[in-house]
């Protein structure tokens, strides 16, 4: 069993364009930017992504969609990127905009192996439109299903070469999720260990989850917004 | 005078009761935290996985890896505990979460709120807001009263497009306090040198004036 892969160039190498990925990471906080990096490099195109957020201008998928390579965008706030706005408005790029527990939750199902969940978010909104509902003791609930996606690409802090990941902070995120669901899961870690050096009782994510890790370079890790308060 | 951000914020922190777990939503609802009543002991909720949540880092302690659903850095307290989005979202759901202070576009006098989107103008979606209103036992609406072309934002029924149905219990605005209850917005606080007169003008939807009405106080 081999899992680890040279870098972000190998670990992409076989993604192509059309492919749907589930991409890590709340804001600009524990996305996969080595990932990102390299599938701009590659410049593949007409990708899927699912992700809680678009980046912002100049980074995180931001950096897809300077370079036009997101089709559809599938995530729960979008908010913080005018060319993400831009190329809506003009109809270059679908979205789907989703509740973010919901996008959490079919995250945890699609890695728990259960096909569809009932969620009472969204009930008489516009997402509830062309989906199937059901009633339970008087509520109504949105029959939402589990992803189909053909990569998932998540951040970690540390990893083992056998895959196991422990994530660090709010980079948690969807990251674990996202990792149990991927068809192909690809995790960049900020270190790489050897067997027997993550305490088992801390791992976040099991190795079986994992089919492709690496040990990212160069991490930018950049804040979104950086408030401080004044020392005591 | 109607109420500024920081008095809205500060009558929204008497709502507050020992033990409660709170989540804050973005803008007026962020600043409840700094008017916490002393001897009140709460848990703040950040969405993006975190239960304690404190005060901003001080400059040079800041940590990309450790934001709020703000994105704003923060730090955690003795007792925190992170966890991922789906579990995250599963407290909110199951009903763990006491209270939840969020911002509207839009409230209707039956508990219906807006305030995701703008269809043409705004459209940068729900976040978690659809999520909140749809499970939280106890939503706070923290809004100003009026839009900035003076329409009101208490209506017989929202416009907009809905996050979520007969959710909103109480709204806290520049003018006053209002419960939302089978009598439509049931004004029981107004804010200090605003009349009842000028409450009735700008509520477009159904509004009682509660008996036991009286002016608003910021401490108990």
């Amino acid at each position: 069993m081999n899992k680890v892969f040279a870098n972000a160039e190998e670990a992409i190498k076989d993604i192509q364009s059309g492919a749907v990925l589930m991409l890590g990471g709340f804001g600009l906080c524990g996305i996969p930017e080595n990932c990102i990096a390299a599938l701009v490099k590659k410049g593949v195109s007409n990708l899927t992504c699912i992700s809680n957020n678009a980046g912002v201008d100049d980074f995180g998928i931001g950096l897809l969609l300077q370079k036009k390579q997101v089709k559809k965008m599938i995530a729960s706030y979008v908010g913080e990127n005018a060319e993400f706005e831009r190329q809506l408005l003009h109809g270059e790029m679908e979205v789907q905009l989703i509740p973010q527990g919901t996008l959490a939750t079919r995250c945890l199902i699609t890695g728990y192996g259960i096909p569809f969940v009932p969620v009472l978010a969204g009930v008489g909104t516009e997402v509830a439109e062309g989906k199937e509902v059901v009633v339970r003791n008087g509520h109504q609930y949105l029959i939402e299903d589990a992803f189909d996606s053909d990569y998932a690409l998540v951040k970690a802090w540390k990893g083992d070469t056998m895959g196991n990941l422990i994530v660090k902070d709010t980079a948690r995120n969807f990251n674990p999720m996202m990792a149990m669901a991927g068809k192909i899961t690809i995790a960049e870690v900020e270190e790489l260990v050897q067997p027997g050096e993550l305490d088992p009782n801390f791992v976040h994510v099991p190795g079986i989850y994992v089919h492709r890790i690496f040990q990212g370079t160069n991490y930018e890790k950049r804040i979104e917004q950086r408030t401080v308060r004044k020392p005591e | 005078m109607a109420l500024n951000k920081e008095q809205i914020a500060q009558r929204i922190a008497l709502e507050l009761k020992d033990g409660y777990y709170v989540n804050l939503g973005i803008g007026i609802p962020t600043l409840v935290a700094n008017y916490i009543p002393h001897g009140v002991n709460v848990v703040l909720q950040s969405e993006n996985g975190l239960l304690g949540m404190g005060p901003f880092p001080f400059a040079g302690e800041e940590s990309a890896d450790l934001i709020n659903a703000g994105k704003q850095t923060v730090t955690t307290l003795p007792g925190s505990a992170i966890f991922d989005s789906a579990m995250s979202f599963g407290m909110i759901r199951a009903g763990k979460v006491d209270l939840t202070v969020l911002g509207a576009m839009e409230v209707a006098d039956n508990g219906d709120i807006a305030n995701w989107k703008i269809p043409g103008k705004m459209v940068k979606g729900m976040g978690g807001a659809m999520d909140l209103v749809a499970a939280a036992k106890n939503i706070i609406v923290a809004m100003q009263h009026t839009d900035k072309a003076g329409n009101s934002k208490l209506l017989p029924q929202c416009s907009l497009p809905i996050t979520g149905l007969k959710c909103v219990k109480k709204v806290v605005s520049d003018l006053g306090v209002f419960d939302i209850t089978d009598q439509g917005f049931v004004c029981i606080e107004y804010a200090p040198g605003v009349t009842i007169e000028e409450i009735k003008a700008k509520t477009a939807g159904k509004l009682t004036i509660a008996e036991s009405v009286h002016e608003m106080k910021f401490s108990e």
